[in-house]
């Protein structure tokens, strides 16, 4: 393998990495952004995602099956979050430290909560045959080079997630609603917009797409009662990298994220690499304290 | 409460601790002085999170900082000279590192304890701090530290023995580690350095420093609006909770005689948290209690039931946070008010029908 293969083969795993981070990312960000609020279970909407599309899997067959992994993980993970926010995250507005304890106490729940129904132990949710093979370069400058159409694939339904939720906030009704709560709650409020459900949909929308990256992720790795804290981390890092609130924002961050780590594990190990990224964050606030993209206010609330 | 109710109280409740060696088994003096130990880490949250308003997720970092820095002593205490660990020699490395060789010397090891965690500590918080950066942030940068520093020590298994940690010491200055009079010795030592960290951190509270580090958890602008500089209190908070979690981590591996990755990383180190929590984040007494508490309902819990205690530790932080906010101290006016809510109303009818 020449040199370019190597690092075009980096490349392209930060970018798949990236866009699984992203797909987590994209929720916590919303919804930090809108109530301030860090939802430490998070990881556990990509676990149970990944649970569900196993189990989806189990009981639909034939070509259809990974369509259901999908929505199943979708719709129950967002379903699970609805549930979240009505009975805790709604009662704890305004103490975002207080919410993020809480939240872990679900998280450890849920975890203690699969690893009984499940064991401890992964399961494996076997991608289509049509996923298998991958692009692989035998001549030229990319001679070895070869990329899993499974991450592909990966990468195409985080982008058009991504477009689904652009087109959803700048093109629709609720769309503006969120902009108008995430610009100025009170005074939204006081125009009519129910606030209240604003905040629902758009946390159980995140977390939706937090199952879906479980789904995701099922097709190249075992699920694992702990599959969420080894993403989780990195997920908060493209949060404070990202800044709030801005999906553009977010995506540049978790392709930083992902770039940087996969980069730097060419030279060294994959620990080593973890420290470099903690250390390039702390750099990185200091010349951005608050993201790469922020909105500008004037208000004095401290972020 | 009336003040001195308070102290009387606190003053009790080190005289029980203080007499606890001749009423309990070894087995449990050695548990309740690991709680002990870990109490003193308490304390230091207690100043960050319940006076302060900064939550750390990574208190196992300094507090496994003073452990390592202490065990890497002892490691080299136990050896003949010359020799060295035996993961090192498994590790392929024929000599011992320098940053090692330095703790040979006792002071150095036992000053390293304090002094590496709160510059450590320090250091972190002044970066991230001076930054405006606070509140959410920082809490889930100390959780990104926490996840580093285990990978970290289980990775670089040659220097630091990996995924099984430091254990098997046998001496400190000369005395018999195992030894059960040394054991009871090393028990009133942390409950020593527990009283003495109880009243530092009490008079810190009471001085200037102690207020506005309360006015900045309530009013972190109107601070700098007046002139204080926010991030400079923090720090030096921070850094004093790195002092003691670096103490607890120390005095916690004479009573366990073991440390490893696995008890530093991101869920230990929000355990402690949720020990602070149950007894009274702003409570210096509460948070001793909580800590106490949870260990000891841990101990029991996952020795009978393992699978069980997660649940239970889950339920705790949901519990506490939503329920109880102020722990387990704020019972009593919990009680109090409930009171009141039942006598007030036949009060104030009494008065109508004057």
């Amino acid at each position: 393998m020449g040199h370019v293969a190597i690092i075009a083969g980096q490349i392209f795993n930060g970018f798949s990495v990236g866009s699984i981070l992203l797909l987590i990312a994209l929720g916590l960000a919303l919804s930090f952004g809108l109530m301030n609020v860090i939802n430490m279970a998070h990881g556990e909407m990509l676990m149970v995602g990944g649970y569900l599309s196993y189990l989806a899997c189990k009981f639909v067959h034939g070509p259809m099956s990974l369509l259901a992994a999908f929505l199943f993980a979708f719709v129950g993970a967002a379903l699970l979050g609805a549930l979240l926010e009505v009975t805790i995250i709604r009662w704890l507005y305004g103490r975002p430290l207080d919410t993020l304890l809480a939240t872990w106490g679900v998280s450890l729940m849920l975890q203690q909560g699969a690893r009984t129904l499940f064991g401890p132990i992964g399961v494996e949710v076997v991608a289509p045959a049509w996923l298998s093979g991958a692009v692989s370069f035998d001549t030229g400058v990319l001679a070895g080079l070869s990329m899993p159409y499974v991450r592909i694939f990966i990468i195409s339904v985080t982008m058009v997630v991504l477009v689904l939720l652009t087109l959803f906030i700048s093109r629709t009704r609720w769309g503006l609603y969120l902009r108008a709560v995430h610009q100025d709650r009170e005074m939204a409020q006081a125009l009519g917009v129910n606030t209240k459900l604003v905040d629902l949909l758009v946390f159980s929308v995140g977390t939706g797409v937090a199952g879906l990256a479980g789904a995701a992720l099922a097709l190249i790795a075992p699920v694992t009662p702990t599959v969420g804290q080894n993403y989780i981390v990195y997920a908060f890092l493209v949060v404070i990298v990202g800044g709030l609130g801005s999906l553009f924002g977010t995506t540049l961050a978790a392709l930083f994220v992902g770039l940087i780590s996969s980069a730097v594990q060419m030279f060294t190990s994959v620990s080593l690499a973890d420290v470099f990224l903690l250390v390039m964050v702390i750099v990185f606030i200091q010349f951005r304290p608050r993201g790469i993209i922020f909105a500008r206010s004037r208000n004095m609330k401290e972020a | 409460m009336k003040k001195w109710i308070k102290i009387a109280f606190d003053v009790a409740l080190f005289v029980a601790l203080a007499m606890a060696p001749y009423f309990l088994s070894s087995y449990h003096l050695s548990l309740l002085g690991r709680f002990l130990a870990m109490a003193i880490l308490s304390l230091g949250i207690s100043i960050t999170w319940g006076k302060a308003g900064i939550l750390s997720l990574g208190q196992g970092v300094f507090w496994g900082l003073g452990a390592y820095v202490l065990a890497m002593h002892l490691k080299l205490a136990a050896l003949a000279p010359g020799d060295m660990p035996d993961f090192m020699m498994w590790s392929g490395l024929d000599h011992l590192p320098a940053w090692w060789n330095v703790f040979h010397n006792p002071l150095v090891a036992l000053t390293g304890v304090i002094i590496v965690p709160t510059v450590t500590a320090g250091v972190m918080a002044w970066l991230v701090f001076n930054r405006r950066v606070s509140g959410v942030y920082f809490a889930l940068l100390t959780q990104a530290l926490a996840l580093v520093f285990s990978t970290l020590l289980i990775s670089e298994q040659a220097y630091t023995g990996g995924f099984n940690g430091l254990t098997d010491f046998n001496t400190i200055l000369g005395h018999d580690i195992i030894d059960p009079g040394f054991q009871r010795a090393i028990y009133w030592i942390t409950l020593l350095a527990l009283a003495i960290a109880f009243i530092l951190c009490r008079w810190i509270l009471s001085t200037g420093f102690g207020k506005v580090l309360v006015a900045v958890r309530d009013g972190e602008s109107r601070v700098r609006f007046l002139g204080y500089s926010p991030a400079a209190y923090k720090t030096v908070a921070f850094a004093l909770a790195g002092a003691l979690a670096g103490v607890s981590g120390g005095l916690y591996i004479l009573h366990a005689g073991v440390i490893s990755p696995a008890m530093v990383g991101v869920v230990p180190s929000i355990e402690m948290v949720i020990a602070v929590a149950v007894g009274g984040r702003s409570s210096l007494t509460g948070v001793v209690i909580g800590t106490l508490l949870v260990n000891f309902g841990k101990d029991a819990i996952s020795s009978a039931i393992p699978e069980l205690w997660q649940f239970v530790v889950g339920a705790l932080f949901i519990l506490v946070v939503t329920a109880l906010p102020k722990g387990l101290v704020s019972l009593p006016n919990v009680f109090l008010r409930l009171k009141s809510m039942v006598f007030k109303p036949s009060k104030a009818r009494a008065l109508n029908s004057v």
